[in-house]
């Protein structure tokens, strides 16, 4: 048996493959925990509630006569169970996060203090407008900032994530293209687009083409003019692209897209690479997205909320979608019906005014970063990930020349004869306590690895992240393939079997009598 | 700038590993005259923690809180208490600041409590199978629409006019540039048989009919048994979309499962998030086993991982635009997480019993509610049965009441000649909600502001 540096022994019993096992199941602080369903009773319940006696009921013979069968906890076993879920997550205030296209910066928690200020947070969307003077200013004065920001004359406030604020700016391409009479039927896309740009483009009715790219990983110009014609309605770009490049030929792209007639959608994934340094309004962009939850340091929250405004071109601000605020000289005024004020707009996107609680949080950010602090934000995120693409090139291997913009592309070259795939090199990082860098995607470079630090990241953690990166890529060249093939070994679970997922899909809880039952 | 780590040593040190000499280096792609190299003008400088809370709490010092007056207003959003646990667990570093659970093994956390939501959400709706929420109930009922397109492959879907108008805006919006056809009721305080237009839509419905879209309770407050309507529905082979705003109702009333609904949708804002001035809130989205691979949105399903421990996942992805792109069942690319988390920290705190015993005092708020603006004189109640918001007429157009109610501090409830601003005929209607944070007092302010404004 082996001792530790007290003379003490190094394992509890005889080490065997899966460790001693414990008599509880749990091993120090990695605690299992059951589901609610396997925890809680029908009967129970943590909430105390008035004990009002009920006489009366005008509910016309419709009351529920069968059980639900959702189970209560008492508070305590609440806290207890969810704070136990939760050290099952990897989150920002953990670690870097550099998930490539998912702008993972800091979440700064005076956002959160604002948004809960109960004159934002308990206020309803339909009380009189008189009473929420306030929360209009605030609307307005947020819009005042992403118009600015942008260099764009208009934006829409609602849509509520960034796939739906691509969806509010292709409505507004295709009213636009309607009103002057011919709705028009391609839309363009690169094949590095983020997936939900050929759904958008899809679901407004279009057919999608490729735009031709170089080997620079950029859109090829004349190929694109030699395309263009009076069947476009629309290109679609992300800028700087999937790959983290800047399209250098942006300018001349847009000229050519105007000239054909077509607009030019801007995908604004990538704007934290830009923001308060360069305004897409300058480039030529008609439309662009604003996913608050990525630029603007809105919370993640494990897949949303999120909120995507929309920021508009002269030519496309008519067609915005309602509900609009508009300032004038007894206050502010919340436009919800097409009237004279909004005639030509394509309509309404959500049922009420969009993610206040996000616009609360993104003004907030705002405010605190200042223009200057706002223009140190893209230029500290294109530093970090240069440093990045600089520290690991030479044992990485980068598709494409640099510099790069805020995010850095490797493909799995470097990889080739090891064994090891992008997605075990991914979960090798894991072992390394970090969350991957996003895998896959782009799909125009093979096995992609696309790494986005942001800006909130010391150089003391990049180092530290460069140095896990290089042993691990000198690890697999060096035949150390096992580090890699069955990892995760150190996470909270081992790799999951997700076709088994998908092929027997188990969605809810199924008690196990519920289950004896149905065999 | 506090958020910012990087000292100028560190930025020159960085710049040195680069390569390069000046930041400007690295956004050498960008054309000339669009590179800023000072900052954007019109917007402030840096602030403090102080300053910006200062700026921003005037902001909505401005603003009337529903929790500082008599507060009578539903129709889509409900002032509710959740309880102080729900915000401090959402707002644990792990869950607020983790990304979409891609890398299962370090998101456990997040994908456990998708399951549970998932299963909580089926449960209540009365249905098999839950996703893992949309952006609200509007956009859920939309998405519903086009998954009933899909299923059934017809374009026809039979609105009721007891549906939220803004569903219906939003319904109508996005079907402008598909195939879809969209027939909408007349909306009407009392339309048509017990609660709902039912004639109407048995008229209209025929073997090109993809759904029929009612809501439970509608808005108008009416609550109705759809049984005999789904019955009519499936033997035209179409489906049965039930809407709820009001997610508590499901505590006491039917569920939409029960009465035969194939695709349930709604509003799960009630249950562990605050009002928000209208978002971020929560659409719940659930539907029969059968139909799950043409559902919209993040689905999280069981499995076992590589030593035979259960765990969970993201599934079926197939359906999804990162895969399917152009002929993905919808574009949708998020869920509305944290609130879906808040609703399962809720949920569970409740149990069935805390739910059932919530929506009956739900009820009996309102009734209470009821009884006493009957008496008040120009007031008539419209609703025969309601859960807990109901309908009443006035003497006058009811826009102007509101305000003036506002002005003796009493939110009263929400004027239809707002909602509907087209149709004449409802501009003396207002709908009243009442929750269980509404107390006897605040129901004679609630009568006696209405015996002054309507004198």
């Amino acid at each position: 048996m082996s001792m530790n540096t007290h003379g003490r022994p190094t394992q509890p019993v005889a080490a065997n493959a899966d460790g001693a096992a414990s008599f509880s199941g749990n091993r120090g602080l990695d605690l299992q925990e059951p589901l609610i369903f396997e925890l809680g009773s029908n009967t129970r319940t943590g909430v105390d509630l008035s004990d009002e006696k009920i006489t009366k009921s005008y509910l016309g013979g419709l009351e529920r006569t069968q059980p639900i069968n959702l189970p209560g906890l008492s508070e305590p076993e609440v806290v207890r169970h969810f704070t136990r879920l939760s050290r099952k997550n990897y989150a920002i205030d953990m670690g870097i996060f550099a998930l490539g296209s998912c702008t993972m910066k800091h979440n700064p928690r005076l956002n959160e203090k604002m948004a809960r200020l109960p004159g934002f947070g308990d206020i309803h969307p339909l009380q009189p407008q008189s009473s929420v003077q306030g929360a209009l200013q605030l609307m307005h004065t947020l819009a005042h900032w992403l118009t600015t920001l942008t260099g764009m004359p208009a934006v829409a406030m609602s849509p509520k994530a960034g796939a739906h604020g691509e969806l509010c700016g292709l409505m507004a391409i295709r009213a636009a293209l309607v009103a002057r009479g011919n709705a028009r039927q391609v839309v363009l896309c690169p094949e590095s687009a983020h997936g939900t740009n050929p759904a958008t483009a899809a679901f407004c009715g279009y057919r999608v083409e490729d735009i031709p790219a170089n080997a620079k990983g950029r859109v090829d110009l004349e190929a694109l003019k030699a395309r263009l014609g009076p069947d476009v309605a629309a290109i679609m770009l992300t800028n700087p692209n999937t790959c983290g490049m800047f399209e250098p030929d942006i300018k001349a792209i847009a000229d050519a897209v105007h000239a054909a007639g077509a607009f030019f959608y801007c995908d604004g994934a990538n704007y934290n690479a830009l923001v308060g340094k360069v305004r897409p309004g300058d480039l030529g962009v008609d439309a662009m997205h604003i996913n608050l939850h990525k630029t603007f340091s809105t919370p993640h929250g494990g897949g949303g909320p999120g909120s995507g405004p929309v920021v508009f071109s002269e030519a496309l601000a008519p067609f915005a979608p309602i509900p609009t605020v508009i300032k004038n000289a007894d206050g502010y005024h919340l436009i919800e019906e097409e009237n004279a004020e909004s005639q030509t707009t394509f309509g309404r996107m959500v049922a009420f005014h969009g993610q206040m609680g996000m616009f609360v949080r993104a003004l907030t950010y705002m405010m605190s970063h200042g223009a200057d602090g706002l223009m140190q934000v893209a230029e500290d995120a294109v530093l970090n990930a240069n440093y990045i693409l600089a520290s690991l090139k030479d044992v990485m291997t980068a598709p494409y020349e640099g510099p790069c913009m805020h995010e850095a592309l490797f493909d799995d070259s470097f990889l080739k004869g090891t064994g090891v795939t992008t997605l075990d090199f991914a979960k090798g990082m894991i072992d390394e306590g970090f969350h991957p860098m996003t895998m896959y995607f782009p799909l125009v470079v093979h096995g992609a690895m696309l790494i986005e630090p942001t800006e909130t990241e010391s150089k003391a953690t990049l180092d530290q992240f460069i140095h896990s990166l290089r042993g691990l890529a000198k690890a697999a060249v060096d035949g150390d393939a096992n580090r890699f093939t069955g990892a995760p070994y150190f996470a909270p679970l081992a790799r999951l079997d997700e076709t088994r997922a998908a092929r027997q899909p188990i969605l809810s809880y199924k008690e196990p009598e519920m289950l004896q039952a149905a065999e | 700038m506090r958020y910012l780590p990087h000292t100028a040593p560190d930025r020159q040190a960085m710049l040195a590993t680069i390569g390069a000499t000046a930041i400007d280096d690295l956004f050498v792609d960008v054309p000339d005259g669009a590179l800023g190299t000072q900052p954007i003008a019109g917007l402030g400088h840096h602030m403090s923690e102080m300053e910006v809370e200062r700026t921003l709490a005037a902001m909505a010092n401005k603003n009337t809180t529903a929790s500082s007056v008599p507060f009578f207003i539903g129709c889509g959003a409900y002032k509710h208490h959740v309880p102080a646990s729900v915000d401090h667990l959402i707002q644990r570093g792990e869950f607020l600041t983790s990304y979409t659970p891609y890398q299962p093994e370090i998101a456990q956390g997040t994908l456990q409590y998708m399951f549970e939501f998932q299963t909580q959400v089926a449960r209540l709706t009365g249905m098999d199978v839950a996703n893992a929420s949309m952006y609200d109930g509007s956009t859920a009922c939309t998405e519903a629409i086009f998954m009933a397109r899909r299923i059934t492959k017809r374009g026809k879907a039979i609105l009721s006019s007891g549906v939220h108008p803004h569903y219906v805006a939003v319904a109508k919006t996005l079907t402008q540039f598909t195939d879809d056809v969209l027939l909408c009721g007349e909306p009407h305080v009392m339309p048509g048989a017990p609660g709902h237009d039912m004639d109407w839509i048995l008229n209209q419905l025929d073997t090109d009919t993809s759904c029929v879209i009612v809501q439970n309770p509608n808005l108008f407050g009416h609550v109705a048994d759809l049984s005999e309507l789904a019955k009519a529905v499936h033997a035209k082979g179409a489906l049965l979309i039930v809407v709820f705003t009001e997610v508590v109702s499901l505590g006491l009333l039917k569920s939409p499962g029960e009465m035969g609904a194939d695709i349930v949708v709604g509003e799960g804002q009630s249950i562990g998030n605050g009002l928000n001035f209208g978002g971020p809130y929560l659409g719940l989205f659930a539907t029969r086993d059968k139909y799950v691979r043409q559902m919209p949105g993040r689905l999280c399903g069981e499995t076992l991982d590589a030593h035979g421990k259960r765990g969970f996942v993201l599934t079926l992805s197939t359906r999804e635009q990162h895969i399917r792109r152009e002929k993905a069942t919808s574009n949708i690319c998020t869920n509305s997480g944290l609130c879906a988390l808040a609703f399962t920290v809720h949920m569970s705190l409740l149990g069935e019993a805390g739910v059932r015993r919530l929506a009956e005092i739900n009820h009996a708020r309102a009734v209470s509610t009821a009884e006493r603006l009957q008496k008040v004189a120009g007031i008539t109640i419209v609703n025969s049965a309601f859960f807990n918001e109901f309908t009443i007429q006035l003497n006058t157009p009811s826009r102007q009441v509101v305000h003036d109610l506002a002005k003796h501090n009493v939110l009263a409830g929400v004027s239809l000649e707002r909602l509907y601003p087209k149709h004449k005929a409802l501009e003396n209607a207002l709908v009243v909600a009442a929750t269980e944070t509404t107390t006897d007092e605040h129901i004679e302010a609630l009568a006696d502001a209405f015996s002054k404004v309507l004198a």
